[in-house]
């Protein structure tokens, strides 16, 4: 019990950090019907930006606030993350609009071998350690034992990501922003036709969903405390099959798939074997692609000619 | 803003071309300026520390406004202007050097490979030659010969494989396994290592037959890392992340290539070295890679390569004219798996070792990067393609001088996969089918007709 208890503490935050993620993919899929597959490669140099901005606010101008440092650093990743998602878009994906099928594919994945390259080239190949922003913890349960704690850090990532997630909730359902955004997804050229701009729509779309994996890299750049130029890789794909889980194109589905595929994958090392916890990752996205393409809360997909 | 003052007088083009270089130059100063300029670096005590180099940035940053502004003022113009020029002179088709070229470009450079080996020999003797036959030979031949055999899953078939470096890596354990535990020949494994990687090609390839394209992409992206992480954890069969070594080399008629008194060197008088056995590999692969080629050729005269073309072209428009779309893509499937594990099997006995490290996501990308470079469906391209990107590796190791320019921590070879990065994204937005494209139909009805289908949108058929 007291284990199960903790590895449901463990899955929920890292799964969290899946759905915040997820988001950017299930967001672009659904408008534009393409893979981003360099989603996770940006999340990861979101993680790069937040972490160099937090040794400049800690060494250079001694802040000693870590909250304070964690708040200003998330909003400077934010910013300047939506920025390399935008300038992305510009260059890699709106040149294609009306290539063929798999260009914006092939261009995606050319992008997430230039953004994990670069940030090697430009920061090192190394680890790059911090030192523990802030410890400590409620203790939820103490029996036989073991303590089931719930860590600071742990309650940071819970409610900052519900925060986020409400505040991006609201954007989508109630603002003229979002009217666009779910117009553009249901036909795009009626929506261009009723006087949305599209082109400015879709940016936007990427920088929201930049924004979100920018929350979710500082975020993951505080829990593990460490961040590597390949990070973006498999927590890209894991978001990804989150999205797919849940019903690429819709968002409350990338949320509960990235809280399943964290909670799946912290049993899944808890209780059989963690060398093979990335196996299972990957084979929920195989199969479930293969026999439930429209995932749990996704329309099925009509194939038009 | 003064820049932009006198540069009104020019004409309101100019205006606008500085505004958007100085725009891109913002934006480029504001995600190049940390990344690039402040560089985490661990100090003695083991803490991240910042390192600042304004000067690398200045230099990144000034490069991209000059250019976005030759661009838009030079360049984009000029290419403009070309496109009208050409639209306004009649089609008259490719000219008769260009067409002499491409007659007999391929057949030229087949036999320039056969006779490769011998001048690097006579030009550097056998001990000079080794790093060319191996190093460029070699190298660049594997590399064709899996850009081919992709080619057949990508270009022909038109499924983006993205886990195709898994049937390399079935092809690589099956003869570093059965050679080494069974002590079979190459000869025999050869085969069997391709009949292996044709059989996973058909069970992975089964599952994802319904999946539309960028589905189907990430699922083979799946596959692939799966296959990779069990062979990293499945210690007891495949020794982990170790790998096998000591790999029985391979053998021609029996006879070794080594210093025993029935290898190679002494049965010929001949005095003992390694470039021999390199020679050897050198035309084994070369064989391997041509058997590729001239299958491909040959399917695609056949009704099943016609199949691929259209499957690629149109899959609904397929099945409603009868074509069974499970076997056509099960047997592209196959038959790529087959010449990866082909190659697999080759380079084991090459390398004498493999460990899952070759076999990671970042070899397929590099396979699918030489398959979309040399636009897909091309062979002279998928080939060129790979000695401009594996040989421009190697080249790049050799560049010493690019060391005096940039300091001696420059270390070049990390570039690569930057620039086969680039390169795929430049490629896909310039020139979709790739340097050297070669995607005409291959049949016509009596005349040249535009086409239709969404891979060919950007010219005539």
């Amino acid at each position: 019990m007291e284990v199960f208890l903790q590895q449901l503490i463990n899955g929920i935050t890292l799964g969290s950090i899946y759905g915040l993620i997820a988001i950017g993919y299930t967001m672009v899929f659904g408008i534009i019907g393409m893979v981003n597959f360099s989603h996770g490669d940006v999340f990861m140099t979101s993680a790069f930006i937040a972490l160099i901005f937090l040794l400049v606010l800690t060494t250079v101008f001694g802040m000693t606030s870590m909250i304070l440092a964690l708040i200003i650093v998330m909003v400077i990743a934010m910013v300047l993350t939506s920025l390399l998602s935008w300038a992305i878009e510009r260059i890699a994906y709106r040149p294609l609009r009306g290539s063929f099928r798999l260009a914006p594919l092939i261009s995606a994945i050319g992008m997430s071998i230039v953004l994990s390259n670069f940030v090697q080239v430009a920061q090192g190949p190394r680890n790059k350690p911090i030192p523990p922003m802030f410890s400590g913890g409620v203790t939820v349960m103490d029996s036989n034992n073991f303590a089931v704690t719930l860590s600071y850090k742990q309650i940071m990532i819970w409610v900052v990501t519900a925060v986020l997630l409400a505040a991006f909730w609201y954007i989508v359902q109630k603002t003229s922003l979002g009217r666009a955004q779910r117009a553009c997804e249901q036909d795009r050229k009626m929506a261009a036709l009723l006087g949305v701009n599209v082109d400015r729509t879709i940016s936007l779309t990427f920088v929201m969903g930049a924004a979100l994996a920018a929350v979710a890299g500082t975020l993951y750049l505080s829990y593990y405390g460490v961040v590597n130029f390949s990070d973006g890789f498999v927590p890209g794909v894991k978001a990804f099959t989150a999205a797919v889980l849940g019903g690429i194109g819709s968002l409350p589905g990338a949320v509960i798939g990235g809280l399943l595929i964290g909670l799946i994958e912290t049993f899944w090392s808890g209780y059989f074997s963690i060398d093979y916890k990335d196996v299972a990752a990957f084979s929920i996205l195989a199969i479930v692609l293969i026999f439930m393409p429209q995932g749990l809360l996704g329309r099925p997909e009509v194939e038009k000619v | 803003m003064a820049a932009e003052g006198t540069a009104n007088k020019h004409g309101p083009d100019i205006a606008a071309a500085v505004k958007d270089a100085l725009l891109s130059g913002l934006v480029a100063l504001a995600l190049f300026g940390p990344l690039v300029g402040l560089r985490t670096e661990q100090n003695i005590r083991n803490e991240l520390a910042i390192q600042q180099r304004w000067g690398l940035v200045a230099a990144i940053v000034g490069t991209i406004v000059v250019g976005r502004f030759l661009l838009l003022t030079l360049v984009w113009p000029a290419m403009a202007a070309r496109k009208q020029h050409q639209s306004t002179i009649p089609d008259t088709g490719p000219s008769t050097l260009r067409q002499a070229v491409s007659r007999w470009f391929a057949p030229a450079s087949v036999v320039f490979l056969f006779l490769y080996p011998v001048l690097i020999v006579s030009a550097l003797g056998f001990q000079g030659s080794l790093k060319w036959v191996d190093n460029f030979g070699i190298q660049i031949l594997i590399y064709v010969m899996l850009g081919w055999g992709l080619n057949i899953v990508v270009g022909l078939a038109g499924l983006l494989d993205l886990g195709y470096v898994a049937f390399y890596a079935v092809g690589a354990y099956s003869y570093a396994l059965l050679s080494s535990h069974f002590g079979l020949s190459f000869w025999i494994l050869l085969p069997m290592a391709g009949i292996f990687a044709a059989l996973w090609g058909i069970m992975l390839g089964f599952p994802v037959l319904r999946l539309r394209g960028d589905y189907l992409a990430i699922v083979t992206l799946a596959f692939g890392e799966i296959i990779r992480l069990v062979l990293i954890n499945w210690r007891d069969f495949t020794n982990g992340s170790t790998g096998i070594s000591s790999i029985p080399k391979v053998t021609l008629f029996g006879i070794k290539f080594d210093a025993s008194p029935d290898g190679f060197a002494k049965m010929f008088d001949l005095p003992i070295s390694s470039a021999y056995y390199k020679i050897f590999l050198y035309y084994l692969i070369l064989l391997l890679a041509l058997l590729t080629a001239f299958v491909t050729i040959r399917l695609r005269k056949l009704p099943v390569g016609r199949a691929w073309e259209a499957l690629r072209e149109d899959e609904i428009a397929c099945r409603s004219l009868g074509i069974n779309t499970t076997n056509t893509k099960l047997t592209a499937f196959a038959l790529g798996a087959m010449f990866a594990g082909f190659a697999g099997s080759f380079f084991a006995a090459r390398q004498g070792f493999v460990s899952p490290e070759s076999f990671t996501f970042m070899e397929s990308a590099i396979i699918v990067a030489i398959v979309v470079l040399g636009g897909m469906g091309s062979m002279v391209g998928v080939a060129l393609a790979a000695v401009a990107m594996i040989g421009g590796t190697e080249l790049l190791r050799e560049l010493d001088f690019l060391k005096t320019i940039f300091g001696d921590n420059f270390d070049p070879s990390q570039f690569r996969m930057l620039i086969f990065g680039l390169a795929m994204v430049a490629v896909m937005i310039w020139k979709p089918r790739g340097f050297v494209s070669s995607r005409d139909p291959t049949i016509f009805l009596s005349e040249k007709k535009v086409i239709s289908g969404s891979l060919v949108k950007e010219g005539h058929g």
